[in-house]
């Protein structure tokens, strides 16, 4: 089974790489675009079988490596 | 006194480190990452470099290998331990120490001697050194200090801002920010100011013929606190 995990630097946390894309994007005429937050996705391939047990699993992964909670969300898709 | 420095795959600054201490009279080990067990040790130091390539987030792989059991178990006993650059990174993710450290504010690699003012108080890194503004080195990318605002005032009262960025007369200001940190942090203690971890590099600066000799009070300093 795959699981997928998104990780995004929290609100109000300095993201001084999405900040160069939008002024990038927005150098390119997307002056539509007010902001962009850069994250991390994940795709982890687990043997359980179960689908709550995985989520639960990958939860646990989050919490102690995939993401840095001070500055960092994530969300298992 | 024994020091041990870890070695991570992609440190790059232990071997630095290990001439700086024993220049200064540490007996100094080289502990490999796998290692389970810390030899007997006074201080144990985490040394720059770009352990495991920086994957995932500086410092997050080396915060898990097997050494690093024993470091935090040394650490809650009371042991001194540094983490410089890299290695304040991987106490960050440890842990040990409160905080994030995110990309520079401008996206550059920055790699040049800065000014630092250290907090004297009550420690036995800094205190009693005699200058009051050190000219260090500084090399990295990710090195914007970042913690919430009730960690933030956390530290405040306990006084644990270690190392503030300054300019050559002592000015703390946005101006002689080099990397966008948070009121110019460029290192912290822990709550028992045994552990600290800091951005600039002592130990590049160890010698008259180098750029700045002013790691060698910081070495000097922290070896007579010791005793």
């Amino acid at each position: 089974m795959k699981i997928k995990v998104i990780v995004t630097p929290k609100n109000g946390v300095l993201d001084p790489q999405g900040k160069a894309i939008q002024q990038t994007l927005y150098s390119m005429n997307f002056i539509d675009v007010s902001e962009v937050r850069q994250g991390k996705y994940f795709e982890i391939e687990t043997n359980l079988k179960d689908e709550k047990d995985a989520k639960k699993n990958v939860e646990d992964m989050c919490k102690k490596l995939l993401a840095n909670l001070v500055i960092e969300d994530y969300k298992i898709l | 006194m024994k020091s041990s420095v870890i070695i991570f795959p992609g440190s790059n600054c232990d071997r630095d480190m290990d001439v700086a201490l024993k220049k200064f009279g540490f007996k100094n080990k080289m502990v490999w990452h796998n290692d389970n067990v810390i030899p007997k040790s006074d201080l144990v130091v985490l040394p720059g470099g770009f352990s495991y390539g920086d994957y995932l987030r500086c410092g997050s792989i080396a915060a898990k290998s097997n050494i690093i059991n024993s470091v935090i178990e040394f650490a809650n006993k009371g042991g001194l331990v540094i983490g410089i650059c890299n290695g304040f990174q991987i106490l960050i993710e440890t842990g040990l120490v409160t905080g994030a450290l995110l990309r520079n504010k401008y996206l550059k690699f920055i790699c040049k001697n800065i000014f630092v003012k250290a907090n004297k108080t009550q420690n036995k890194y800094f205190n009693k050194i005699k200058k009051d503004i050190l000219e260090l080195h500084i090399a990295h990318n990710d090195g914007n200090y970042f913690c919430s605002k009730d960690d933030l005032k956390s530290m405040q009262d306990n006084d644990q801002i270690a190392v503030r960025y300054c300019d050559s007369n002592g000015e703390i200001s946005e101006k002689s920010n080099p990397n966008g940190s948070i009121q110019n942090i460029a290192g912290v203690f822990n709550k028992k100011k045994n552990i600290l971890g800091m951005m600039p590099h002592p130990e590049r600066v160890i010698d008259n013929c180098l750029s700045s000799n002013d790691g060698s009070h910081f070495f000097k300093n922290l070896l007579t606190n010791m005793k």
